[in-house]
């Protein structure tokens, strides 16, 4: 009998994953009321939890996918995957008025480009600080500390060594966690909490999960306006980092 | 028809990510360059505009607003699925590098919102101030005009200091 109900899971599984997910944020949000008295916001506990689940999943499977890792979770895959995650973020923008991004607009620019160079130049100067000397190195780091994506497009032109492309996946990955974590905390001292500044915070941090996860844990109206920038970031990390950013660096050490 | 609002979403998803992809494409990049964005841009748009001529019925607004509220529990799905057990392999150079990322670029973030900030809105924020202390009642209804009153506040107090 449990053998057919893990069956029947296995073979519903984005089905089962909405009902798991379901649970976890009627659990989470229940914690926030009670036990932090809504200070911590229900979403942010949920994506903790999600986060503390995947990295159990993780280790349990040495898969790549977090809980989705294991089978019987595999829906979580599909649901929280790029296509219904690209989805479910356009749908935000429902409703949102262009004169307020054309506000924005050349600020939101700005920030793209000096989000992607302060993130290559952090990861660079952590790289050099850790005894790295040589440009295809410093530069791969570099580029995965912009998002997890660059690192290894970046990593791949300039012919890196696939340890220095793990590595770089990985303080990519970092970042789009912390984000997650940081930006609920951080959000009242940053004045994090108009569409404008929202904008803004898309378009310095990139991250797309990042983003799309710490703004939801800070107020979900912030949401289409840091998605909108942030979606433009990945695209121009990978157009700098192995072209301008790799000779800037080259031309240093 | 909620399905209606759905495929309109979808139409806009598929062509803005083809469009990222032929952007990324002529500049040579190997990567999808701000599809969603373009997406999210038409939805607005075509959206609007179909609400300015009366044909946005509410089912069919219920198929994108169904998929706007999935949004967290499809968030908190993708955080599930993240593989963070990867980024702890990675160590503390990993680790140190992400955090000064992101500890930089919040830092950066109230400094670029006061470099830009537009002129008209600078200078709603100056009518308001006046009006502060002259009529409380007409101060509050034109920061309830605006979608987050304390956003107003706040920029209001920085702008007068």
């Amino acid at each position: 009998m449990i053998e057919s109900l893990v069956t029947q899971l296995e073979k519903q599984h984005l089905i089962a994953a909405f009902a798991l997910v379901g649970g976890a944020m009627y659990i989470s949000y229940l914690v926030s009321d009670k036990l932090t008295k809504g200070r911590v916001h229900g979403s942010a506990i949920a994506i903790m939890v999600g986060l503390a689940l995947a990295y159990f999943g993780g280790i349990y499977t040495g898969g790549s996918k977090g809980l989705a890792d294991i089978s019987l979770f595999a829906g979580l895959g599909l649901m929280g995957g790029g296509m219904l995650r690209d989805l479910a973020i356009i749908a935000t923008a429902y409703g949102v008025r262009f004169q307020e991004i054309r506000e924005a607009g050349i600020s939101g620019i700005i920030a793209l480009f000096l989000g992607v160079i302060v993130s290559f130049i952090a990861g660079v100067a952590v790289a050099y600080a850790f005894g790295y000397r040589d440009p295809v190195s410093l530069t791969t780091i570099g580029a995965g500390t912009v998002t997890y994506i660059v690192g290894p497009i970046a990593g791949a032109s300039i012919g890196a060594p696939s340890d220095i492309i793990a590595l770089s996946i990985a303080a990519g990955l970092f970042k789009s966690i912390l984000v997650m974590i940081l930006t609920p905390i951080a959000a009242r001292h940053i004045g994090l909490d108009n569409p404008r500044s929202a904008m803004i915070f898309g378009g310095l941090m990139g991250t797309t999960s990042g983003v799309a996860a710490g703004l939801a844990a800070t107020d979900p109206k912030l949401v289409p306006y840091g998605a909108m920038t942030a979606t433009f970031y990945t695209g121009l990390g990978a157009l700098l980092a192995p072209s301008v950013l790799y000779i800037a660096v080259r031309a240093v050490f | 028809m909620v399905i209606y609002g759905v495929a309109l979403l979808a139409g806009c998803m598929l062509v803005g990510l083809w469009a990222g992809d032929v952007l990324g494409i002529l500049l040579g990049v190997d990567s999808n360059v701000g599809g969603v964005g373009i997406a999210m841009l038409m939805l607005i748009f075509l959206g609007g505009y179909l609400m300015d001529k009366n044909k946005m019925p509410a089912s069919t607004e219920d198929g994108i607003k169904f998929w706007n509220g999935m949004y967290i529990p499809i968030v908190v799905a993708m955080a599930a699925s993240q593989d963070v057990a990867a980024a702890f392999d990675g160590g503390m150079i990993a680790l140190l590098a992400a955090l000064l990322a992101v500890i930089v670029s919040f830092a950066l973030i109230p400094f670029l919102n006061r470099l830009g900030r537009a002129t008209p809105a600078e200078k709603k924020a100056g009518e308001t101030k006046d009006i502060v202390p002259v009529s409380p009642k007409g101060a509050k209804k034109a920061l309830s005009a605006s979608s987050s009153p304390h956003s107003h506040a706040s920029a209001r107090a920085r702008h007068a200091r």
